[in-house]
């Protein structure tokens, strides 16, 4: 494999919207240890919204624990420590005062295996609105068509949100998962890995998703494959040994990186 | 020079697998041996019990004629136990086993917790009757009632509850946990709307088997001295009781044979019930399982 | 994703009327306090057993000598002049039944076990198992009725000397009891012992029997013995099995052909007949179950130390 060319089209579109973009995340020198393993080192990125944000790296780089980390779920593990700085829109998401739970209800996640709940489809979607308080039936209705809707999936299932959605292929348990998860409008959707376990197709269906979703959600997904990187990402954070290494928009890091790691790293010599 | 004699290894070969052939029959013979004492109990308490099981037999109660003696007390009584002892020990037990798994730190004290469970599992239930007739029936002054055989018995069978429910709990996938903290959920909001759902059917089936356990326990509640001569049924849980092992247990000792048939009859009774309960369990375990 | 409806709602702001962070966060607190009370009742129950049995059998002592309890060889406490309580009559009665269920129940537990891990198909386990659960379930009662009306007369037919209430038959069928508990956990210790162990024999040449015998016993030995453990436990506590079918005469002697008495059937005893509240006999029974229960933490103690400690890692 050498260097991956991106399709034109797109770079066009991008010119366009660049301009003019606030952050929602800016990390500013953040560590992270687990026991006394420094997994993260001194990480400075600026992530803007309405933008699809890629995160690559070999395995172990701390790619996907640096996504854990923004909406706090990493905290699930125990011996884990921090220091530094996250700000999620001007906001220090490690604050005593930030309470968790409302981070994550801005700011929702579709994980590596899909992971819907043993309930109905129907169920699945509501659960973020009903955690939330929202019990009113036609509102809940009107959420789940337009999440279902906005997952792209609401052709194949709304004959049957009755049943189990684990009743569903990979594929499309990985769409009720993205669904659930726009059932609550966040402000951005944290992706980790979201087509490793689908099937080719699948993983076409979701990289469209993807593309679709930019418009009203900013996007930052960890994939270790190169290729939907350049495909779907705007920018590109390249990760390897806890270190960004590089930062850029994502057509400079794949035909003309700055750091000779990255370079080896596309070109596939490594990873 | 060979080491290996290969002419004498065949000819020991021979001998090695004999030996095995006819061990795997002592092994197969030993297994046989449960079942067929399964059998050959199931068989004779059938026979015998079976001239004295009639209708009246439930609708009598206990007499000093054997062919009027019935279960009508004891059978209610039992009922009654039960329904004191099943939200009482599932309360306690799952509410146990949600602490252990979602919430206790790993320290000391857990340790002991847990510890200190699985030596509660091996005290002979004769003692848990101890524990019920000073701190129940005498400290708390409820009397010889269903309450306190009740609560006797429901600490009695907590931690079989407490284990089947840990277990129950623990092989709900982590992701789905996940999955709701993502979603912005609290612990609490997760364990009732997305652990206990996915985990209720293995609860539900360790709490049976350990309530067929509870019905079928007689030395708990001769310790606390239950009557088996009642001529009531209870009205209420601080009623005077009897219970359906105890009745046998009361029957069995009576030195007129006529009263083993009726102990049998008892029997007949109780293991109906057990099995009954026992299938509906492996009923739950079945229609349920892995469903993720 | 374009929907049109004339009334477009926010969830984020619905979310941010409705949701009661204050009372969310409130419960947060509160359940894990609430649990770790339930949780507290485990360890409650196991001290209100201790001091239970230690309360009441100091006051035993102060109307019994305690040196007089501990080795004395003649229990009569219902003696009309001078009653004796010398618990060893009672731990000997205990100690017949428990070494007779043993001999049954090692043997053929760990038989089973090694049918069950080594020999038998899936299809045979699958419905052996459940059976051997069946018998495990059989109610304690039951099987008194069984070793009265069912084993002590056939031991009767065979050796006529055999009274009515002795140590042999309830002691077989306690080991009966028992089997079930030993083979199902010297199952799991056998089938535990990974694949590879017995590969590498069966390359060899090895038969079944000598790879159960030399590879898969010696590797789930610790699982063995402390199911066996666990099982002299279950034995020494059982209570209703001696109660209907070992009779009430203590003796201190290894006879098991007539009638003995053991710790659990002298509670019983006790609590069946009209020995009132106060009395000495009264508390002697927390003594006995004292003993008892002491006995059985023992036990238990012993079967998880050699479990953790001769635990092999595969």
């Amino acid at each position: 494999m050498t260097t991956i060319v991106k399709p034109e089209v797109k770079t066009a579109e991008k010119e366009t919207v660049k301009k003019n973009k606030s952050s929602v995340y800016k990390t500013e020198q953040l560590n992270l240890w687990y026991g006394s393993n420094h997994a993260l080192k001194n990480i400075d990125l600026d992530i803007k919204e309405n933008e699809v944000t890629a995160i690559i790296g070999p395995s172990g780089c701390g790619k996907s624990t640096y996504i854990k980390t923004l909406n706090r779920m990493i905290e699930t593990i125990p011996s884990v420590k921090t220091s530094g700085v996250i700000n999620y829109r001007d906001k220090n998401i490690f604050d005593k005062e930030y309470q968790v739970e409302e981070l994550r209800t801005k700011v929702g996640m579709v994980f590596q295996k899909p992971n819907p709940f043993p309930k109905s489809i129907y169920d699945n979607i509501a659960y973020g609105p009903r955690i939330h308080g929202i019990k009113n039936k036609k509102i809940l209705d009107q959420i789940v068509e337009k999440s279902l809707r906005g997952a792209a999936i609401w052709d194949e299932v709304k004959d049957r949100l009755g049943e189990n959605a684990y009743g569903l292929s990979g594929g499309q348990q990985q769409r009720i998962c993205i669904a659930r998860c726009l059932a609550i409008e966040p402000d951005v959707i944290l992706m980790d890995e979201p087509t490793s376990a689908l099937d080719p197709i699948s993983t076409l269906k979701v990289e469209e998703l993807v593309q679709d979703l930019k418009k009203d959600y900013s996007i930052i997904i960890v994939t270790h494959n190169m290729q939907q990187a350049a495909r779907i990402s705007d920018k590109t954070a390249f990760f390897l040994n806890g270190e960004v290494v590089e930062f850029d928009e994502t057509d400079k890091i794949f035909s003309n990186p700055s750091d000779e790691r990255t370079e080896d790293y596309i070109s596939g010599r490594f990873g | 020079m060979k080491f290996v004699n290969h002419e004498e290894v065949a000819a020991k070969t021979k001998t090695r697998l004999t030996k095995n052939t006819l061990l795997k029959g002592v092994f197969a013979a030993a297994t046989g041996f449960g079942l067929v004492v399964l059998a050959i109990l199931l068989y004779r308490i059938v026979t015998q019990g079976s001239d004295y099981l009639s209708f009246e037999f439930f609708t009598s109660f206990a007499s000093r004629i054997p062919e009027n003696s019935g279960i009508k007390a004891a059978i209610l009584g039992s009922v009654y136990l039960m329904l004191v002892v099943a939200p009482v020990s599932m309360f306690l037990g799952v509410g146990t086993a949600i602490y252990l798994e979602e919430y206790a730190k790993r320290n000391k004290f857990t340790n002991f917790i847990k510890v200190n469970i699985s030596n509660l599992a091996g005290v002979p239930s004769v003692v848990f009757g101890l524990l019920g007739l000073t701190i129940f029936v005498r400290f708390f002054d409820l009397g010889i009632s269903i309450l306190a055989a009740g609560l006797t018995m429901s600490l009695l069978i907590l931690p079989i509850i407490i284990v089947a429910s840990q277990e129950a709990i623990r092989a709900v996938p982590n992701e789905l946990r996940e999955a709701s903290f993502a979603m912005g959920a609290t612990r609490w909001q997760t364990i009732l709307r997305v652990v206990l759902p996915a985990s209720i059917p293995g609860i539900l089936t360790g709490s049976i088997l350990a309530l067929s356990r509870a019905i079928g326990e007689t030395a708990p509640l001769v310790v606390i001295g239950i009557p088996t001569i009642l001529m009531f049924t209870p009205d209420g849980i601080m009623s005077t009781f009897t219970a359906l092992p105890m009745q046998i247990f009361d029957w069995t000792k009576r030195p007129q044979v006529e009263f083993h048939d009726v102990a049998a009859a008892g029997i007949i009774v109780l293991m109906g019930l057990l099995i009954i309960m026992n299938s509906i369990a492996v009923f739950i375990r079945n229609k349920y399982q892995k469903r993720y | 994703m374009a929907m049109n409806e004339p009334q477009q709602i926010s969830v984020q702001e619905l979310i941010a009327q409705k949701s009661n962070r204050g009372l969310l966060a409130f419960t947060e607190k509160l359940i894990p306090k609430i649990l770790f009370l339930i949780a507290s009742v485990s360890v409650l129950t196991t001290i209100g057993i201790v001091f239970t049995l230690i309360f009441e059998t100091v006051t035993f002592f102060t109307e019994v000598n305690i040196f007089g309890f501990l080795t004395g060889t003649e229990w009569y406490p219902f003696a009309n002049s001078t009653p004796t309580y010398g618990i060893l009559p009672l731990v000997v009665g205990t100690l017949k039944i428990t070494g007779i269920a043993i001999l049954v129940a090692v043997p053929i537990g760990i038989a089973t076990a090694i049918f069950l891990s080594e020999y038998a198909s899936d299809r045979v386990r699958r419905f052996i198992k459940p059976i051997l659960e069946v018998l495990a379930g059989v109610p304690t009662i039951v099987y008194g009725f069984f070793a009265l009306t069912f084993v002590t007369p056939i031991l009767r037919s065979i050796y006529p000397d055999i009274a009515i209430f002795n140590a042999l038959s309830p002691g077989i069928v306690v080991g009966i009891m028992i089997i079930p508990m030993i083979a199902s956990l010297s199952e799991d210790a056998m089938s535990s012992v990974p694949n590879a162990m017995r590969d590498g024999a069966y390359a060899l040449g090895a038969t079944k029997l000598e790879v159960a015998v030399k590879i898969v016993l010696p590797a789930a030995l610790s699982g063995i013995v402390a199911s066996t453990v666990l099982a002299i436990s279950r034995a020494i506590g059982e209570t209703m099995i001696v109660a209907v079918a070992a009779g009430s005469t203590p003796g201190f002697n290894w006879d098991v052909t007539g009638s003995i008495q053991t710790m659990t059937a002298y509670i019983v005893q006790v609590t069946t007949g009209d020995a009132g509240y106060g009395t000495t006999i009264y508390y002697s029974i927390y003594a006995v179950g004292f003993t008892l229960f002491l006995f059985t933490l023992a036990m238990n103690m012993l079967a998880q130390f050699i479990s953790k400690r001769f635990r092999e890692e595969y």
